[in-house]
């Protein structure tokens, strides 16, 4: 298990390097100079030439990525245009908020995903397949930022029932475990569990009704075992890959939430992309996708050693 | 794609049956298409929504980009404008068909191009192997690393907004997707004993590529990229929805919805429109794609 983890986290390495490249070029694919977005409209050629020592931008490409990539090692992602404060500490506030947000959508969306995905492959063929693999389809084709419009519609504006926008009341953005901050958490929950939801149950689907034809499944049958400990075995052999498609979905949640996030203005990693990206704040555009990214890939290796230590048969492979 | 003999061997049982008695691969799955409901369902919903995009100068509707003031935001089923009017007094139902052209065209145009980049990317790798393969498949894996909406935002964000920068950021997540999935169907088709038999009869690499190898290739990709178009049909009207993609007043169903949004305390329906067109085709793309799949599946 030991070798197979270190042999995991060295995999990661290049990885890693190679995302930080793909974020440090972003800046570069911009049409113009990067230096355009520092700098006010009237500046001299003198101060832009200083500015561009400053930041660095008249060194080799290589170069800057090396220093760049030095200097967010040691937690330094520069400052960000618009406000002036590290990027670093931006985008861990905001992430916080995000997470919260995937946390809650992760375990409305994963429970009903394999609860419609179970019966479904289960009961195969019978209307309580179609009613799971309806909602199932349903969900993974929904344009969830207009689920989220849907949602605002009816329980916002018609029923007057929760808060259309925010994460607080009064337009806080700290978020508390209370009935008044819960309120706000709802209908952005909701709207991004649709398509976790929808992918879990497809998934679950096709795996019980594999394990259910295999072999092994009718000798567990004909040596007299009860169904319901049937049942288990297939949900013990399901659980790698389940596990699996579910890590990878709590990482769309997390990286993906800048369209439901703009919805509802929940203020997290993804408001800050999108205010990145309408400002031109290259820096900060640049540091949250870093982080982001970085996320996905610390669960994707986390997702990976997590099934390596429940299915012993991974570890051989 | 061609109705060729070897197309059949993919499938070993079917390799089996005596050649006379054969009927073609691809007019079996074609047959058990059209014995679909649901797929047929979904493909004639898709026919008019194409149809009617491409025919809108002749269907007799109001000007799209012909506004007024003193009919903004009118409820659907008001006289004259039957799906009621937006925020700038323009009819809806003439702006939701023409606004199936940027839709439709910035939905499916990234998913035909990186069918043929990934396709050519993935068959490549899978076929030569070797460093090549190696080379290919790692830079695949750092576009793994993004999740597929960041990464589309990201690139749409650095190169500013447009239609042509939404399409090739799209273009760009959808690549490596398709050539992970052409690359080891490759694979597996490579080692088959009919590519090794053409080898032998003294067959050049492009000759078996293209003879041998794309026709068995080609199909399980073909279903994959169909299944991609229900994605990027909503990722693209979501840049747009965002401000990266399509710019006002062009209709366009993600930037309608974006400008429709500050109007559902008026007029909540209307405003909720252009959302369930992509919700449309986004679910038929998904259902064809499925129906597809289990129709090339001849062994069930």
């Amino acid at each position: 298990m030991l070798a197979y983890v270190t042999r995991r986290i060295f995999y990661v390495i290049p990885i890693v390097i190679s995302v930080a490249l793909v974020c440090f070029m972003l800046v570069h694919i911009t049409p113009g100079d990067p230096l355009v977005a520092v700098l006010p409209a009237d500046a001299s050629q003198e101060l832009a030439n200083q500015l561009r020592i400053a930041y660095g931008f008249d060194r080799p490409l290589p170069v800057q990525f090396g220093i760049w990539l030095w200097k967010a090692v040691n937690g330094d992602l520069g400052q960000s245009i618009a406000t002036g404060r590290p990027v670093l500490t931006e985008v861990m506030r905001a992430v916080g908020n995000t997470v919260t947000l995937a946390i809650a959508a992760a375990s409305i969306g994963f429970a009903l995903g394999l609860f419609f995905g179970l019966i479904a492959g289960y009961f195969r063929d019978t209307w309580i397949d179609k009613v799971a693999t309806s909602i199932a389809i349903a969900g993974v084709s929904l344009p969830h930022y207009w689920l989220g419009m849907v949602l605002v519609i009816i329980f916002s504006v018609q029923l007057n029932w929760l808060p259309a926008v925010g994460a607080g009341p009064g337009g806080s953005g700290a978020w508390g475990w209370d009935w008044q901050h819960t309120r706000y958490l709802i209908l952005p929950a909701i709207t991004t569990a649709a398509i976790p939801m929808g992918i879990v149950t497809r998934t679950i689907r096709a795996l019980t009704g594999d394990i259910l034809s295999q072999d092994f499944v009718q000798a567990l049958r004909a040596k007299g075992l009860r169904e319901i400990h049937v049942f288990r075995h297939v949900i013990k052999n399901a659980a790698p890959t389940a596990l699996a498609v579910m890590g990878l979905q709590l990482g769309y949640m997390l990286g993906g939430s800048i369209l439901i996030e703009t919805v509802f203005s929940w203020p997290g990693s993804g408001l800050l992309l999108n205010s990145a990206i309408f400002q031109r704040d290259l820096p900060l555009l640049q540091g949250t996708i870093l982080v982001l990214a970085l996320f996905f890939v610390l669960l994707n290796l986390m997702v990976d050693i997590a099934q390596a230590a429940i299915d012993p048969r991974i570890k051989r492979g | 794609m061609s109705i060729s003999p070897t197309s059949a061997l993919v499938d070993p049982a079917l390799g089996s049956v005596p050649a006379a008695r054969m009927r073609g691969y691809w007019t079996t799955v074609g047959r058990r298409i059209l014995r679909d409901k649901v797929s047929m369902a979904c493909a004639c919903v898709l026919a008019l929504i194409f149809l009617s995009a491409l025919a809108a100068p002749w269907l007799g509707l109001a000007d799209p980009y012909q506004g007024s003031m003193i009919r903004r935001l009118r409820h659907i089923g008001t006289s004259g404008f039957p799906l009621g009017t937006d925020e700038l007094g323009r009819d809806m139902l003439s702006r939701l068909i023409y606004g199936g052209r940027l839709s439709l065209i910035i939905g499916i145009l990234p998913v035909i191009l990186a069918f043929g980049i990934g396709t050519s990317l993935g068959v490549v790798a899978g076929y030569v192997g070797g460093k090549l393969n190696t080379a290919i498949m790692r830079t695949v894996d750092v576009f793994y690393a993004f999740p597929s909406v960041l990464l589309a935002i990201a690139i749409s964000g650095a190169l500013g907004a447009g239609i042509i920068n939404s399409i090739v950021s799209l273009t760009i997540v959808f690549v490596p997707q398709i050539t992970r999935v052409a690359e080891s169907v490759t694979t597996g088709v490579r080692n088959m004993d009919f590519v090794e038999a053409a080898r032998a009869s003294g067959a050049g690499p492009f000759t078996i590529m293209r003879v041998h190898m794309l026709g068995n290739v080609l199909g399980p990709i073909f279903v994959y990229a169909t299944g991609l178009i229900s994605v990027s049909m909503i990722l693209a009207a979501g840049l747009s929805f965002l401000g990266l993609g399509t710019k006002p007043p062009e209709p366009e169903w993600g930037l309608m919805l974006n400008t429709l949004r500050t109007a559902i305390y008026v007029n909540a329906w209307v405003a909720a429109l252009p959302g369930l067109m992509i919700f449309t085709v986004s679910i038929c793309f998904n259902l064809l794609s499925d129906g597809m799949r289990s129709a090339m599946d001849i062994r069930n």
